[in-house]
Order: C-alpha cells, then structure tokens, then sequence
C-alpha cells in the first residue's frame, strides 16, 4: 500500500482566552451591537493577550493538530506558517514554531497571502508530501490583527480578530486534498493593506463587491477540479470576512445542503486562521463528519484568492 | 426599455436583496432613510442591476444614487449610452 497521497490528518486550534462582545468595543468607535451584527454578522471577537504571540498562538494549535493527529512532533518534516500580523519581518515564525512544538529540525518558512494564507500553505503541504520532499507537514494559519487595528475605525476595528488554526499533513493510501484553483489581482492591492508605518485599512465595499461577484465561480471551479458538484458538499468555509459575504456566496455557489461555516459569529476576522478554526469548530461541534468533503475558500488582500476540496479529517 | 419597465425590472432586485415590497419601490423613496438600506446592500443592489441590465454601476457612482429615481435615470442613461 502506497501512502503519498496528501491528507489533513488532523486540525487543531488557539482561541485567545479573553472574547470581546461588541458592546465592550471602545466607544470612540461610536457604533452599537445591532450595527455591528447587521453589517457583519459578528457578535464577539478573540482578542490576544501580551503574552499570546502569533507565535506562541500557532505553536499551541500546531502542538494541538499533531497531538489529535498521534504525529511525534519529531516525524515532522517541514513547518508553514501562514500569517500577515507578525509583529517583524525577520525572522519568520516558522522556525520558533518548529522549536515549540519539538520539530526541532523541520523545515520551516513563512507566507504571506493573507486572508488566503492557510488554503496556500495547504496547498504547498499537499505537493510537498506529494513530490516525496516531506512526509508530515505542519500548516498553520495564525494572526494577532489586533496589534495593526486602528482602534479608532469603526469599518475595520469591530471586524478584525486573534487566533490559530493548524493541521497536520501527511501521506495516507487515499487521496484526500483536491487540486487548488488560486490566482491574484494586484491591481488591487490598495484596497486592503498595512501602509509603512501604519494601520491596517480597507475599502469595505470595494472588497464586499469583489468578494460577491468574482469568487463563487472559484469556488466552483475548485469542485469540478475535485470532481466533487457542489450539492455534493457537506459543508462550504470560506474565509470568515463578513456573514453576508459568507453567505451570498454559499447561494451563489450552490450546495443546499452544506453546512455554512459562521465561526465569524463569535471570532471575527481572523485572516489566515479562519479557515482551520472554523472548520475546527464544524468537526467540533459535530456539524461535519470524518471524509466528508469540504470546500474550503481564502481571498483577501493583495487581492489573492485560493480555493480547494479536502476530506474533512 | 421604457423608464417604467426598468423601475418594475430594479423593484424585483430591491425585493430580492433588502425584501421591500416591490409597490413601495417607487421613483421618490430614499435608500437609506425610507427602506433602511446600508452601503452594502446597495453593492448587492447595484452588481444584480448590472447583470440584469447589462450597465456598469461602480462603487463610485454608487455613492449619488440617493433615491429608487435616481437609480433607474443611472441605469436608462447608462443602457442609452451602452
């Protein structure tokens, strides 16, 4: 029996431990609950502590993965840590992952596709074990936005969010990630970015727009390369952005009978770890089965995008 | 297209994103302060109404359409120039 096909094995997540309701935002936000919940579908968010890092939040959801998955942190060939809030360019945290979880001699690098991040990794971890170059491989979506939110607006403040979601890759007799479908439109980098020196900003309704129109036939194009029809979806997770985003796309994608993934209810925008912790909290709470297939959706700032269908683990 | 048949065609679309009866949705209603509609619904508004009429309606045309009116004379104008 051959074990090169690549599968998410295992998920784990780090949810910071202090949640903010949206009445507890500052009040020079001049915004209220209903406000909040009628543009965004959020209700809370996680919000880090001093001593929650991204990476000591990713290491904590990696160790979490590697533990459900019953992977010795030592097999682990290679760890990706996705993420666009590290608080310095250099090093990446990839390798102080790594170090935390006992993976002390894994490869070990950083990306940045934002909010697409995690579904690139994911992608970059099933070739890797693909091609032989890796046989475990540690994915982990990660971001402490709350250190580049401009406390003070109101369009972006009450969206953005902490957290860490991981999986565990590795070779299994059945193949359980489907092929890709990514691209990029750096036209519009504009729209969402950390200027130098600054605070995370974003054209809301230009992204809302873009986000609408252009991303359910990614969605659909990552079903027929998997050869899954989206009825056939047992649950649809895209990036946690916005509820109404989540939601026109799942009309517009087509699977009535898919769980729609809102973990952004009570986690905000959490970037590159909203995937993995929503879907995390889909097995979790017993809303997805093991090998049940999943579209899973990144899109966000660059403006990149990545879609593809895994088993759920 | 008569001004007529794009407001009956534009009252559905209102219907279909914000659920404003379509015989409220006449020339004289304001988005935001009669049918309670925010930015982002006028961008699910706005993108229906260009498939449906074929016209291009960006964000930053977006912005001036205050009333059901001023929407249907954006999209005749823009179906004449098209």
């Amino acid at each position: 029996m051959t074990a090169d096909h690549p599968r998410v094995l295992a998920l784990g997540e780090y949810r910071p431990s202090r949640s903010v309701p949206n009445s507890e935002l500052p009040e020079a936000l001049d915004t209220d609950d209903n406000w909040i919940r009628e543009r965004t579908g959020i209700a809370a968010r996680r919000i880090a502590g001093e001593d929650e890092t991204v990476v000591s939040m990713a290491a904590a959801a990696a160790a979490k993965a590697l533990a459900t998955a019953g992977v010795d942190p030592a097999d682990v060939d290679l760890v990706i840590l996705a993420s666009c809030s590290m608080p310095t360019p250099v090093p990446g945290g990839a390798a102080r992952v790594g170090h935390l979880i006992g993976a002390t001699t894994a490869g070990a690098f950083d990306i940045n596709a934002a909010c697409a991040g995690f579904c690139y990794g994911l992608s970059l971890a099933a070739d890797a074990v693909r091609a032989g170059s890796a046989r475990r491989v540690v994915v982990v979506g990660a971001e402490k936005l709350s250190d580049w939110t401009d406390w003070t607006d109101r369009r972006t403040a009450i969206l953005f969010a902490d957290g860490a979601g991981a999986a565990v890759v590795g070779g299994a007799a059945k193949p359980g990630i489907g092929p890709v479908v990514w691209g990029s439109d750096g036209r519009m980098a504009e729209l969402i970015e950390i200027p130098v020196g600054g605070q995370l900003q974003m054209d809301g309704q230009a992204v809302f727009r873009w986000a609408t129109t252009a991303l359910a036939a990614v969605a659909r194009k990552a079903c027929a390369s998997a050869g899954i029809p989206p009825e056939a979806l047992a649950a649809v997770v895209p990036h946690q952005a916005n509820l109404r985003i989540i939601t026109s796309l799942a009309r517009q994608i087509g699977a009535p009978d898919a769980v729609v993934a809102d973990d952004i209810v009570e986690s905000g925008n959490t970037s590159s770890a909203s995937i993995p912790l929503a879907l995390s909290r889909l097995v979790a709470d017993g809303r997805v089965r093991s090998g049940e297939p999943a579209l899973l959706l990144g899109f966000g700032a660059g403006l990149t995008w990545a879609g593809k269908v895994i088993e759920v683990p | 297209m008569t001004d007529n048949d794009i407001l009956a065609a534009f009252a559905d679309i209102v219907y279909d994103v914000a659920r404003i009866d379509t015989s409220l949705v006449t020339p004289e209603k304001r988005f935001v302060d009669d049918f309670d509609i925010d930015s982002l619904s006028m961008v699910e508004i706005a993108t229906a109404a260009e498939d449906k009429f074929g016209v291009s309606i960006p964000d930053s045309a977006l912005s001036d359409l205050k009333t059901v009116g001023d929407a249907v004379a954006f999209i005749s104008k823009a179906g004449v120039a098209a």
